[in-house]
């Protein structure tokens, strides 16, 4: 029998707030020392009270708006009740039947057809504490409670179980992230956990409108995971029907070294989060006028920004989608569209040229080094890599122009210097060169018969030659003029 | 001053026991630096000085803040309440914390894990609750005044059980920050003192907006004083029939005909005839939204982070453990009916059921001052009871709080003041206002209480 893969995700995002949700305690807290930012409301002190935090509250409707949500007039916060020791109130402030945004979409591209996936809400709540678990010397195991991240505004955006693949929850993941990094409410880091991920994948037959019993995936960390997760779930579900057994409703988690989900132990207690209305604090009224000032203030969107970069640039849409995917990377490739050296390139070619540098040889430096665009703007920036490009017209060739760039990305080194320093620059006089060329032709008698009886091929290897006892500085175009003048004249 | 109230309080206090916890070194400074400060010609408000008693609900830094709770028998709070903050910035002196029912849950004080406070009237019979303590230590004159929280009445209830007098403010006009949460949509903080002048004074000092609580509203607080004229003429009394409650003792009865009597003959107009059908609901609208808040609010006594702790083995066991052991029967009680009154199936049937009559009971409150310009009637059904006499029977216990419950409801001021005795036993007269009205109840109490001079009435003790 054949089966549809059906699959929804739920994402958490940190916002990137000064402060936390419901105190005046900071938010960001990555490099703090265990419970230094926390007060008696984060740490759940009997007596105290939450007070909303308004740019949560702007982020989370942004966020709906760029997700084309409808935001309801009406909101209001709840309290979710379950103990757990990470959870200081014994309930966790959330909104449970009126979320900030409902009912909206983001589009995908599948094979060059574009899909709209189902957004069905984004609503904001607060993180909870961190445990931290440890074993002592004498095998002892305990946990340590961090309330650093009690109270952060976490964003919850609930997608419909819209997705047919692995690839397209990565896809749908990816636009999410890079939408939310384009509002700039949070920094979208699944590794460090301020985006997180659970899924909901469940299959069905294709006979039939009803699908099988939904399985929830949680640990994934990375897109990879989540990938390959919804990959093994797929087959995993196809599998066990197969072979006979009936699927079950569960959580299940992804075990990375393993790469296979495994059933979690069942919670302690059945799941009944008693909502309701949170007393501590008066139900919302969204004005209007307020939604429209917010959204008058959305940044250009990712798909925005894409088709500009084609209309202004004159970009491929391909070079513009890959450029547009995340922010930071627009934003380098328009700065350097601002330098000075941008503009003493060609200008029929220049933004070509640009593009083709950071998706090329820049990105190529970013994955081997496991780095993100804005941690090699910290070594070479717009300006730079600018200069180089330009360089790469005449001073020097593309091939030595790229082991410049690798070079200015170790020592943090400006192009120049490094062109100055290693004499890189190209040979483009023309005597210098016409006694490389006569060298070349002396110590390459078959070649040059070959080319003297017909074969065009082996003039590239002549021009080669004269590279290789150059050690790549011979400007190859002039070499070539040459080679030619003198094989054809002599 | 300070040193007088502490020798009262050595002295009566092994009989009343209205206090947990007697910040004498404390108060011997704070006393010390309000007299210094008065002596070089400081600003010095009226509460300068002046001893006070809080209840052991509100939370004062350095200072144990036990709820009456062997959960928090040992809890010392990193911070100050707002009102206490307020206080502090007055010039108060703080002598301790008051007794209470544990987490503010309870008619008689009775229901304190520490120990039970005896009515200065009667030893024999109760204080009232859950601001009992602070009630007693007013009455007994261990301290010129106190501060209550009140839930479904716990500052009128004792109030008028101990003859003094109790305001429990209009919800949102004193800020709860550092109230020891019960039940968070009905708490409020208010004064008990011995005539309705100091009332107006505590009330200066303690209400007012405060951005830590976003429940509370942005009003612009009057000089409460300033409306203790004795002059009520023309004012409009309407007086609820459905308060007179079925198995109301003859005494209190006629103690409430007399006191109303009273105030028509000082020239207001007193409508005999009012009725509000859903004052009865009250009680089940209550016991729903007050245990179901409380069920959630308790939730974070938990042993892991302060308080009471078990030590177990697993973890699991440890919290279930500390909850079992740390809370008394009837807090247990009231977290068991109000996570069954939210769970699932059950919600629509009784949270949100109540939610509806809430506002049923808010909308008849609203009607009926369209009309007038205070209710009122009586604070309790009875005279204080003896001690035990209620302990047994939760719904007997519920039942003292019909006359208070509905004003908590709908979020209204009300007052309680000494209204006379019933066979050497004290009756309270409540006056209930509309919403940021503490004006006309001051006004109208003040003017009862000038006519009468119940409140200079004093217990032998």
């Amino acid at each position: 029998m054949n089966f549809e893969t059906i699959i929804g995700l739920e994402v958490h995002a940190q916002l990137l707030t000064k402060s936390k949700m419901f105190c005046r305690c900071r938010a960001d807290y990555a490099s703090a020392p265990p419970n230094t930012h926390v007060c008696p409301v984060c740490l759940g002190m009997p007596g105290v009270l939450p007070v909303i935090n308004r740019q949560a509250v702007e982020y989370t409707i942004m966020t709906a708006l760029a997700l084309n949500c409808i935001i309801p007039e009406y909101a209001k916060f709840d309290r979710k009740n379950y103990p757990y020791p990470d959870l200081v109130k014994g309930y966790q402030i959330s909104q449970y039947d009126t979320p900030f945004g409902r009912d909206g979409w983001l589009t995908i591209e599948i094979n060059g057809t574009k899909k709209k996936m189902g957004i069905t809400r984004v609503h904001l709540e607060e993180d909870v504490a961190k445990l931290l678990h440890r074993k002592s010397a004498d095998g002892e195991v305990y946990s340590l409670v961090d309330v650093n991240r009690s109270g952060v505004p976490l964003m919850e955006i609930v997608g419909e179980p819209d997705l047919r693949s692995s690839e397209e929850a990565r896809q749908y993941l990816v636009k999410l992230r890079t939408i939310l990094q384009y509002l700039g409410v949070s920094t979208g880091n699944m590794e460090e956990g301020s985006f997180r991920c659970d899924a909901n994948i469940s299959i069905r037959p294709e006979d039939n409108p009803e699908s099988m019993a939904k399985v929830e995936v949680k640990n994934m960390n990375s897109f990879k995971a989540v990938y390959q997760a919804m990959d093994y779930e797929a087959k995993r579900q196809r599998q066990a029907v197969a072979e006979g057994w009936k699927l079950v409703q569960e959580t299940r988690g992804w075990v990375e070294e393993q790469g296979k989900t495994v059933a979690q132990r069942s919670k302690e207690y059945a799941h009944d989060y008693r909502y309701f209305p949170e007393p501590d604090l008066p139900p919302l009224t969204v004005g209007r006028e307020w939604v429209a000032e917010i959204k008058a203030r959305l940044p250009e969107l990712p798909e925005d920004r894409r088709d500009r970069f084609v209309a202004e640039y004159g970009l491929p849409l391909y070079d513009a989608s890959l450029l547009t995917g995340s922010r930071t990377m627009a934003d380098y490739f328009e700065e350097c569209t601002q330098t000075g050296a941008y503009w003493k390139l060609p200008p029929d070619t220049a933004a070509k040229e640009v593009s083709n540098w950071l998706l090329g040889e820049a990105s190529r430096i970013m994955n081997a080094s496991g780095i993100d665009v804005s941690q090699f703007r910290q070594k070479i920036n717009p300006g730079e890599l600018s200069g180089l490009i330009l360089s790469a017209h005449g001073v020097i060739n593309t091939a030595t122009a790229k082991s410049v760039l690798g070079e200015m990305f170790h020592t943090g080194k400006e192009a120049g210097e490094i062109i100055v320093r290693r004499g890189l620059s190209q040979i483009s006089d023309t005597r210098q060169l016409e006694e490389v060329v006569i060298e070349v032709i002396n110590s390459n008698a078959q070649p040059v018969a070959d080319f003297k009886s017909g074969k065009e091929t082996a003039l590239k290897f002549l021009v080669g030659q004269v590279m290789k006892a150059t050690r790549g500085q011979a400007n190859p175009a002039l070499a070539n003029e040459i080679l030619k003048k003198r094989l054809t004249e002599g | 001053m300070t040193r007088a109230y502490l020798e009262r309080i050595s002295r009566v206090e092994p009989e009343v026991r209205a206090i947990i916890t007697v910040t004498d070194e404390l108060a011997l400074k704070r006393a010390q630096k309000a007299d210094k400060l008065i002596a070089s010609g400081g600003d010095a408000g009226p509460l300068i000085g002046i001893p006070v008693l809080i209840k052991d609900v509100m939370c004062t830094k350095g200072v144990r803040t036990t709820c009456g709770s062997k959960m928090l028998e040992n809890f010392v709070p990193i911070y100050d309440a707002t009102v206490v903050e307020k206080l502090n910035d007055s010039g108060a002196v703080l002598l301790g914390k008051a007794n209470m029912d544990e987490f503010a849950m309870g008619s008689s004080t009775e229901n304190s894990s520490l120990f039970p406070t005896h009515n200065p009237w009667d030893l024999s019979r109760v204080p009232g609750g859950s601001s009992g303590g602070s009630a007693a230590a007013v009455a007994a004159g261990e301290t010129v005044y106190a501060l209550g929280s009140d839930t479904g009445g716990s500052i009128r209830q004792p109030a008028g059980f101990c003859s003094v007098v109790g305001l429990k403010p209009t919800y949102g006009l004193v800020s709860r920050y550092g109230l020891v949460a019960f039940a968070s949509s009905l708490d409020q903080i208010g004064p008990l003192t011995q005539d309705v002048i100091d009332c107006a004074l505590v009330m200066n000092a303690i209400a007012g907006y405060d951005r830590r609580d976003a429940t509370s509203v942005p009003y612009d607080t009057p000089d409460y004083t300033r409306s203790l004229v004795a002059d009520i003429k023309g004012l409009r009394l309407g007086i609820p029939r459905e308060y007179f409650v079925v198995g109301m003792p003859a005494g209190v009865a006629r103690a409430m005909k007399t006191a109303i009597s009273k105030l028509e003959e000082l020239g207001a107009e007193v409508d005999w005839e009012v009725s509000l059908p859903h004052t009865p609901c009250a009680l089940a609208v209550y016991y729903i939204i007050a245990p179901s808040e409380a069920s959630a609010n308790l939730a974070r006594y938990d042993g892991v982070k302060y308080g009471f702790s078990y030590q177990a083995e697993s973890m699991w066991e440890a919290m279930e453990k500390t909850r079992e052991s740390g809370f008394g029967a009837e807090v247990k009680r009231r977290i068991m009916l109000g996570t069954y009154a939210l769970s699932a199936g059950y919600y629509d049937a009784y949270y949100l059921k109540a939610q509806k009559v809430r506002t049923l009971i808010r909308r008849e409150f609203g009607r009926a001052f369209e009309k007038y310009d205070a209710l009122i009637t009586p604070t309790s059904p009875t005279v204080p009871f003896k001690v035990g006499e209620k302990v047994d029977d939760p719904l007997q216990m519920y039942s003292s709080d019909v006359c208070t419950m509905p004003v908590n409801i709908a979020g209204l001021p009300a007052i309680s003041i000494p209204a006379g005795f019933v066979d050497g036993l004290p009756v309270g007269l409540q006056i209930i206002g509309k919403p940021f009205s503490e004006e006309t109840i001051l006004k109208i109490a003040y003017a009862y209480e000038q006519a009468t001079g119940w409140h200079k009435r004093k217990p032998n003790i």
